[in-house]
């Protein structure tokens, strides 16, 4: 794709001006948004019919610990200046102490979500393998067997809980055929090994093994990652497949692709070059998205595989009523999601010249 | 004049209105109908219905009943179709019964959040300025949570229980219907028959329900059916995380959950009522691809 220059600098001072001005509403918006993620979580916290007093000190309190208690926590103030305080503590970083581990939430997450971005990374690394050429394939012959096939596979991709689809990949791969490992990340065994010997740099098993050169490990980790990465990954490919497809189907109608067909440039590299390169932008966008959308499907995910990831933490903090760490997983997983979301918007703008109107 | 013949239903110069609407309502259906994965998909909506009204012909057993003594049967056991659980209670009547908890929660979420969205998008649209700057910003900052981890984030909130999944499912799904409305309404919103109402010295309020929202109505629809598997898919995956409905409650989520402790051993328990799931979700899907494409030609072959 050719960028649009202007050789006159009045379009290159105008443009360089509403760089400015779109950097600021972008951080204006960045701004806003979580600033409101912090309010819904806020008023999701205070709305909890647990008393976090009672909860702290637990039952056999006194009336007086109780009431000091509540006027250490501010839970006497009216709630704006309850809330300019927790946004003051989010923005530092302390997002409370959770009940669970009694460590600070976001040290908790730190340590759990290498694992869930591990997770994701492979499972979209899968989903944009196999999506990308299938959405083409079925665009090059709409209406064709590969084409409903793509669909077929991309619908239930839509229909089936990704919770369910572990199951049964674990029922057959696992229990019946025995090809890949069980939940967790490592058999219990390795766990033991890894412990001794892997060191943990990035918290992201595959790379903390292959920095340590325990390739044993290595693949027993490989072994457990497949099977959740590809379920994963089948949602992704689903979607990214069905997005694909569309986006061809609109550059394939374009008249600088009968050109090139005219000039006799072979029809693999009309499709996988000239035309691929303009869906490139798009494409990319919807990678981001669907890696958003991995987020969510690794809650459940999560739960099926046994996997110590940020999923598995916010649900298990769930069921133990540690409000702040369901809280504070809320938080860092809706950040990363309006981080994903900004960038897609932001690439869209940066290199689709016709966004930018 | 015979009613309701092709000739009449097709006639290029209808008499009334109502006729010109069934019409178009007769054409819609036979494109419809054409579309041969959108019947399929209209044939397994209409079985759960139907299913879920007449429950009791349907199911063979009583589903919470306990029989300890015909615990964890296997498929096409006597008596029992599609096994029976760990506590001895027919899985094909705990589907039976348990469609009526998934439709339940599929029309209370349908039947609030895009009407939330509804108000929300049409308000935003025509009045414009801040008032659209505000609620926008709100709509954006609920479209930015992952929505099964701000449902999950309610549930906790409010408490396990299918209403309180229903309501925290319908506060996560409204703001795509708020997006889609505002856009039509701001289509809407300069179009000449508005400002003839305007002048005619109607309220802002009776412009909104009575000429704007029903403009507003067909794409809000197309976007309910194809939204209809992923709340049930929210749903279940709430009911298996133990978040939504509550035992004994044959709710397909938690049929799943209560499966996988003996997934290896008894692989029927888990794996049936994800069937359910799967057949029901595909027939909302397909039904729904199918109505987009007739009641929004635009968007048709996508």
């Amino acid at each position: 794709m050719t960028s649009v220059s202007s050789s006159d600098s009045g379009g290159a001072a105008a443009r360089a001006r509403s760089g400015l001005s779109g950097f600021l509403r972008l951080v204006a918006t960045l701004a806003a948004t979580f600033l409101g993620l912090l309010a819904v979580t806020f008023i999701i916290g205070r709305i909890i019919p647990i008393d976090p007093v009672l909860s702290i000190l637990g039952e056999r309190a006194t009336e007086e610990q109780m009431a000091a208690a509540r006027e250490r926590l501010g839970l006497n103030d009216p709630l704006i200046v309850q809330f300019g305080i927790y946004v003051r503590d989010a923005l530092s970083g302390d997002f409370g102490t959770s009940l669970l581990t009694s460590r600070p939430v976001l040290e908790d997450v730190k340590r759990v979500f290498p694992a869930t971005l591990e997770l994701s990374t492979i499972a979209t690394i899968l989903g944009v393998l196999f999506g990308i050429p299938a959405g083409v394939l079925a665009a090059t012959k709409p209406g064709s067997l590969a084409d409903q096939l793509v669909r077929l596979v991309g619908l239930m991709g839509y229909s089936m809980p990704v919770f369910w689809l572990g199951l049964m990949g674990l029922l057959i791969f696992y229990g019946q055929l025995d090809w890949v490992g069980g939940p967790g990340r490592l058999d219990t065994t390795y766990e033991f090994m890894a412990e001794l010997d892997v060191p943990v740099v990035t918290g992201m098993i595959l790379i903390d093994t292959a920095l340590a050169r325990q390739w044993d490990i290595f693949g027993n980790a490989l072994s457990h990652i497949i099977l959740p990465a590809s379920v994963l990954g089948y949602y992704s490919m689903a979607y990214i497949s069905r997005m694909t497809r569309s986006f061809m189907l609109e550059q394939l109608g374009q008249e600088y692709i009968t050109t090139a067909r005219v000039k006799g440039v072979p029809e693999w590299r009309v499709v996988w070059v000239h035309a691929l390169r303009n869906i490139a932008v798009p494409l990319i966008t919807v990678i981001a998205l669907s890696y958003a959308y991995l987020l969510e499907g690794s809650v459940l995910t999560e739960t099926v595989f046994a996997w110590p990831g940020l999923g598995l933490y916010i649900t298990n903090a769930l069921f133990s009523s540690d409000i702040a760490a369901v809280m504070g997983g809320t938080i860092v997983v809706g950040t990363v999601f309006i981080l994903l979301n900004l960038f897609s918007d932001f690439l869209y703008k940066r290199f689709d010249p016709r966004a930018r109107a | 004049m015979s009613v309701l013949s092709r000739e009449w239903l097709l006639d290029p110069s209808p008499k009334s209105r109502g006729q010109a609407r069934a019409g178009q309502i007769y054409l819609g259906c036979v494109r419809l109908f054409r579309n041969r994965l959108a019947l399929t998909g209209l044939i397994v909506v209409l079985a759960l219905v139907v299913i879920a009204i007449f429950a009791p012909l349907f199911a063979t057993h009583d589903p919470v009943a306990q029989v300890l003594q015909d615990r964890l049967q296997r498929p096409l056991s006597p008596g029992h179709i599609l096994g029976t659980d760990e506590f001895g209670r027919d899985i094909w009547s705990r589907l039976v019964y348990g469609s009526r908890v998934t439709l339940y929660i599929v029309l209370l979420v349908t039947l609030t959040a895009p009407v939330i969205g509804l108000i929300i998008g049409t308000v935003s649209g025509y009045f414009g300025g801040w008032t659209d700057t505000v609620l926008m910003r709100i709509t954006d900052i609920f479209l930015a949570f992952p929505r099964l981890i701000l449902a999950l984030a309610f549930v906790a909130a409010l408490g396990p229980g299918v209403e309180n999944a229903v309501l925290a499912i319908a506060l996560t799904a409204w703001p795509p219907y708020a997006r889609v409305a505002r856009a039509e309404t701001l289509s809407i919103r300069s179009t000449d028959y508005i400002a003839a109402v305007r002048l005619q010295g109607a309220s802002s309020g009776r412009i909104l329900f009575s000429h704007v929202a029903p403009m507003c109505l067909p794409s809000v629809i197309v976007r309910v059916t194809l939204d209809m598997a992923g709340i049930i898919l929210t749903a279940a995956g709430l009911g298996f995380l133990g978040l939504g409905a509550q035992p004994p409650l044959p709710e397909w989520g938690l049929m799943i959950s209560s499966g996988r402790k003996f997934l290896f051993e008894q692989w029927w328990v888990a794996t049936m009522p994800g069937l359910a799931i799967f057949i029901v979700s595909l027939g909302f899907n397909l039904l729904g691809d199918g109505l987009r494409d007739v009641l929004d030609p635009r968007s048709s072959g996508k």
